[in-house]
């Protein structure tokens, strides 16, 4: 294993985390917020409880999955896209790093970054609404799993973009509707049928529901699912990931 | 001596389609300066991207200090420090930071003092905490080539080190090239300038439509190529070249008082001696002569347009 190599750009892409820091951090939180005013405080006041939990207190893990998965992707899409764009990736093409050293570097300094933002935003909701953890330790293994699946599925999408727009696309016309659909805001049992069961194929409500039962011990979908379908996902990525390094595809012309 | 890069049998198709090399075969002496010449588009840069491992090959074989370049591609890359032709950088990253940054991502432990030497050497030392953007094209380059030199590499590839230079830093820069050889490390520069390659190389090696033409020892190239032009400046003016000197190579030049001859110093040594006795014979009196070689670059002119 090339260690120094990893560190370097682990390093490398966190420097460009704090150099943008106002960007990096402060949006996603200000974001926050505003969903809090709005759909915790002012609507949520009106909402009754679900399953026992204040509506306020309901959409907490479905916020940060909002969060993490598009800051996830954005991060590590962005850290991959930009080095090709701007010709610097032609350094780490010629070291001597292995695909495996590189995605270590990348997407730990990505997803390093969407855990800290994960965490941040749990500690600006607590101004806003109180709530409970009552399995800590499945939380920060859900928030961990989320933000490295994510920043690789993010990796992949920097990867395969050639232009500015197409870095944009996926991230907005799939991921923002699916998560919106996938149950942040509600319980996917308040919907009708056939609404009910055709969320099920939304895999993000996996990852919410997986998150909201590390919350407060409820859930619309089993929890071993959850985690299965987080895994699968994970493994699918790492797959691609693979597949491209193998080929070179649109990396290595 | 031993070859430090072996190339065999290299040929490269782009996804377009288009054939950038084909069999190309070379190899690169441990140690020496070796000038990459052609014109635009011939495949210099496609040559030494698929050496420092940037694109693929389609076909054929490369080996770094006997290292293959695809299968053992740890060993053979760190071996190697390459410049770019282009120079892209990271614009909001210290000079510092991206000198430190190559020397970790090839592996190498961290080391301040040698950094610091490196930037000294390139005139770099009171701009390490400038940012890239803040740089000039030319202090650009220099940062690309501390980069390249970070990791303490044995081959170094130069891809146009000196486009956009000015004359004083290309100097130093051929300065510098030449203390790297005398510390073992062998250097392959790709140029446009015929006066670089002349001036630096110790071998040559020219590639047109992603073939190499030839590869010579420079000295040799220049001897066995170069024809020498010997120009006389005669007291009068001629209206023909007098049919006693039709053996001779000669052409009337400006108003008839010019002969110049081509010659081969090699193959016929006592033609001028000749050629002036015969003037004499013909009470040709002489003003002045001027003799010239051909420079590298008529060479690769004539080289390249051969066949065209
Ligand atoms: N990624 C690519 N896809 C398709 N064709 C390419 C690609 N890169 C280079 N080429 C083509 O390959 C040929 C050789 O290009 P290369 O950059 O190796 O030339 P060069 O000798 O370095 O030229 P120059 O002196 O202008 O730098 C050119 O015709 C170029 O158009
Ligand atoms: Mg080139």
């Amino acid at each position: 294993m090339n260690f120094y190599a990893i560190r370097a750009i682990y390093k490398f892409e966190m420097a460009r985390t704090f150099r943008t820091l106002m960007q990096s951090i402060a949006s996603p939180v200000l974001s926050t917020s505003l969903y809090f005013i709005v759909f915790g405080t002012a609507i949520g006041s009106r909402m009754g409880e679900i399953d026992g939990v204040s509506y306020g207190a309901f959409i907490i893990p479905g916020l940060v999955m909002l969060s993490l998965l598009s800051e996830s992707i954005s991060n590590a899409s962005f850290g991959i896209f930009f080095p090709k764009f701007s010709g610097t990736i032609y350094e780490v093409l010629s070291a001597p790093v292995s695909p495996l050293e590189i995605v270590i570097g990348y997407v730990g300094a990505a997803a390093t970054k969407s855990v800290m933002l994960g965490l941040l935003i749990l500690v600006t909701a607590r101004i806003f609404v109180d709530y409970t953890i009552v399995h800590p330790f499945w939380m920060l293994g859900f928030l961990l799993l989320t933000a490295i699946t994510f920043s690789l599925f993010g990796f992949i999408i920097g990867v395969w973009a050639d232009d500015f727009q197409k870095l944009q696309v996926i991230p907005l016309m799939v991921i923002t509707p699916l998560t919106f659909l996938g149950g942040a805001f509600y319980s996917i049992s308040m919907l009708p049928e056939p609404w009910q069961s055709l969320t099920l194929f939304n895999p993000v409500v996996y990852l919410i529901n997986g998150f909201r039962w590390a919350f407060y011990g409820i859930a619309d979908v089993n929890v071993g699912v959850s985690l299965g379908m987080t895994l699968l996902f994970l493994v699918i990525c790492l797959g691609i990931i693979s597949w491209i390094f193998k080929t070179g595809y649109r990396i290595r012309s | 001596m031993t070859s430090i890069i072996s190339v065999a049998g290299l040929g490269k198709t782009y996804d377009s389609g288009f054939t950038a090399l084909r069999d190309v075969n070379l190899d690169i002496k441990r140690g020496e300066i070796f000038a990459l010449l052609g014109p635009n588009g011939a495949g210099k840069t496609t040559l030494i991207s698929i050496i420092c491992g940037i694109s693929r090959q389609t076909e054929g074989r490369v080996t770094a200090d006997g290292f293959d370049i695809v299968n053992d591609y740890r060993a053979a890359r760190s071996k190697i420090g390459l410049v770019p032709q282009e120079l892209s950088t990271d614009a909001f990253e210290s000079v510092w930071a991206t000198v430190t940054f190559s020397r970790g991502l090839f592996g190498k432990a961290p080391n301040p003092e040698y950094i610091e030497k490196l930037l000294r050497q390139l005139s770099l030392w009171d701009k390490k905490d400038a940012q890239m953007r803040e740089l000039s094209g030319g202090m650009k380059r220099r940062v690309m080539i501390a980069k390249a030199l970070s990791h303490e590499p044995e081959i170094l590839f130069l891809d146009e080190p000196t486009a956009g230079v000015d004359v004083e830093l290309r100097r130093d820069m051929w300065e510098m090239m030449r203390e790297l050889r005398e510390q073992g490390v062998t250097i392959i520069l790709t140029t446009h300038y015929i006066e670089e390659a002349e001036e630096m190389a110790d071998r040559i090696g020219v590639i047109r439509k992603g073939q190499i033409l030839l590869v010579e020892e420079k000295q040799a190239l220049m001897d066995k190529l170069g024809s020498k032009q010997l120009t006389v400046h005669l007291q009068q003016t001629l209206e023909a070249i007098p049919s006693e000197l039709s053996e001779f190579d000669l052409h009337l030049e400006q108003d008839g008082s010019y002969l110049s001859f081509s010659y081969d110093s090699r193959q016929d040594g006592d033609s001028v001696a000749r050629l002036l006795r015969k003037l004499s014979e013909l009470g040709l009196e002489i003003r002045d002569l001027n003799s010239s070689e051909s420079s590298l670059e008529e060479i690769f002119v004539s080289l390249v347009h051969e066949e065209n």
